[in-house]
């Protein structure tokens, strides 16, 4: 798989990351760099191969169902750039 | 305990186009919020209607270096909910990152479960009228993370967003395209919250938002459903779209059937379905393309680093099995067939959990039909005027019980039992000893009846001979010694009596 000026120019845009038009090169050239990497990492065989998921073996750690947190308004919104009424304010967003 | 009580499939709805007739195909994704004190993998609060931002812990706002862990019971209620619509388990799943930008999504993905779903395939069995039900099966279900509330309307440029709802765990059922029709749709929300609320995983309050749907609707000519029946091969259908966020089922049924009509509408002028997310308008009572989130659509999912694979055992899925509330079909057959009930009557008392114990009391060591009619009828009509839930009825189980055992002893007749029946509801007191005190008792001494019924003959010369003529008239006599008797004759005893005297 390759990709192309297009396809860097739409996963910087879902990615929300900003990339100038001349930049869009050389990171498609990157992405195939990685890409191809990836692609000889997939000539190994794995099969019968459990998927690794830590190295020590281990359980997903478990929590209670309690109320531990919150009731910190004044935290979370300290550093929002524009807070009103308890509320984060952020430039509309109109579906 | 499905096959106790027999049904039949309804059939599939047909809409007439211009040139064919078109059948549906519907398939809904419902979110229904788990029930439970703290967050999916915080320990903020699950509170509706707090403070904006008050029940947020630094998880939920995805401040950096924090780490997700699971709520243990959260994961409880997902296969508690898996046992209910009778699905497998997975004692192996994982969660995944669903990536998209949205300003109530802090982290910028929603923890959801892609590849591997804590539950499999289930049944629902969605009761149409007595004896006719589809079973809709239930394709998975996982567990995944509710994002925040953005509030548009507050302030004319920006908007405004409360993360109270982010990261509360939410249950995403997903059902197989089983479903034929808008009816059947709005059907199959309203069983799986009934059985949702059995189960106690998810309190089914639509309004709030509890519980939302995708609807996914296409169309096809009739016959093309059972070929893709048959061999799963969805070309036979029409291309789908997707109905977002629907919460209400009146809603439902007409966003369906107004899509279904545009997309005949459509193909009958030759054109194509393209497929695509669409929101419905209840004021316009349409659907529109929402083109902003075909974009948003590729959502990069991937295994969330931060999370280990969820391992559950064996013997704790039995544990919660084996806690298992008797569900609603059960009941619902339980009750025809321990109580004599029709099909209709049960569904009523099976509605809800508080419905059916309040019924049960009632019945306990009487005749379960007439408790039934008393429940139904007389009760729920009743509180039903004074917009009263069963729980604040001011006439207890027992009460109503103890009417409907005096109607069965042939206490009090079926009119003075409703007589009782209003003194117990708005004063309250023991049926028996108001009979007892206020002297409501039914007269079955044979004496004083006879007595009545000469007297009433006596008095009315003209009428006897008429009714000589009109055997029908003889109903004049018997109420007039039931007036007499302010109601407390035996009504089958004088009508006999009457009879017999007349030498009808």
């Amino acid at each position: 798989m390759s990709i192309d000026i297009d396809t860097a120019r739409r996963v910087a845009s879902l990615a929300r990351i900003r990339v100038e038009e001349d930049a869009l090169p050389e990171l498609a050239s990157e992405f195939n760099a990685v890409l191809g990497f990836i692609e000889q990492l997939t000539e190994v065989d794995v099969e019968g191969v459990e998927p690794m998921t830590s190295v020590t073996p281990q359980r997903l750690k478990r929590r209670e169902d309690v109320v531990t947190d919150g009731d910190q308004q004044d935290k979370i919104l300290k550093n929002a750039p524009d807070a009103r009424e308890g509320f984060f304010a952020v430039p509309k967003v109109v579906e | 305990m499905l096959d106790t009580i027999e049904y039949t499939s309804p059939k599939p709805k047909v809409i007439a186009g211009a040139k064919h007739d078109w059948e549906l195909v519907i398939g809904l994704e419902i979110h229904a919020q788990v029930q439970s004190q703290a967050k999916l993998f915080s320990g903020a609060s699950t509170l509706f209607g707090n403070e904006p931002n008050s029940n947020v812990a630094f998880v939920d706002s995805a401040m950096p270096g924090m780490l997700p862990v699971i709520n243990e019971f959260c994961v409880e209620q997902a296969v508690r909910t898996g046992l209910g619509l009778k699905a497998e388990i997975n004692l192996f799943s994982a969660f995944d990152r669903k990536n998209y930008f949205y300003p109530d999504l802090p982290q910028g993905y929603q923890i959801s479960q892609l590849y591997h779903p804590i539950v499999g395939n289930g049944e629902v069995l969605v009761d149409m009228e007595p004896g006719v039900a589809r079973k809709v099966r239930i394709e998975r279900i996982h567990l995944e993370q509710d994002a925040g509330k953005s509030i548009h309307d507050m302030d004319p440029t920006m908007s405004f967003v409360d993360l109270n709802r982010t990261g509360v765990a939410l249950m995403e059922i997903v059902s197989f395209p089983d479903i034929r029709g808008p009816e059947e749709a709005a059907a199959y929300v309203l069983k799986l919250r009934q059985i949702l609320r059995y189960l106690g995983t998810c309190d089914g309050n639509m309004q709030n938002g509890s519980m939302r749907a995708d609807v996914n609707v296409s169309v096809c000519r009739v016959g093309q459903y059972e070929k893709f029946a048959e061999t799963g091969d969805f070309s036979h259908l029409g291309t789908r779209c997707e109905l977002k966020n629907m919460n209400s089922t009146r809603f439902i049924q007409a966003a369906i059937d107004y899509e279904a009509r545009r997309q005949i509408a459509i193909i009958e002028d030759g054109g194509e379905i393209k497929q695509e997310t669409r929101l419905y308008d209840a004021d316009k009572n349409e659907t529109r393309s929402m083109r902003s989130k075909e974009e948003a659509h590729d959502y990069r999912y991937f295994p969330d680093p931060d999370l280990l694979p969820l391992e559950i055992e064996q013997a704790w899925v039995d544990d919660i099995a084996a806690s298992l509330p008797e569900l609603p079909d059960e009941k619902k057959a339980r009750f025809v067939t321990a109580f004599g009930l029709s099909e209709y009557d049960a569904s009523v008392l099976t509605a809800d959990t508080a419905n059916a114990a309040y019924f049960e009391r009632v019945a306990e060591g009487t005749d379960g039909k007439l408790a039934a009619n008393w429940v139904i009828n007389e009760l729920f009509g009743r509180l039903k005027k004074d917009d009263k839930d069963i729980s604040d009825s001011p006439v207890s189980a027992e009460q109503l019980g103890g009417v409907v055992k005096l109607i069965k002893a042939g206490d009090i007749s079926g009119k003075i039992a409703k007589d009782l029946f209003e003194i117990v509801y708005t004063e309250g007191g023991d049926p028996a000893k108001i009979v007892e005190d206020r002297g409501m008792k039914q007269v079955t001494d044979m004496g004083a009846i006879e007595a009545a019924v000469d007297e009433v003959i006596a008095a009315n010369p003209a009428q006897v001979e008429k009714a000589k003529q009109n055997p029908k008239l003889v109903g004049f006599f018997v109420g007039q010694v039931m007036k007499a008797s302010g109601g407390k004759a035996n009504p089958a005893a004088v009508n006999e009596l009457v009879t017999k005297k007349l030498g009808l």
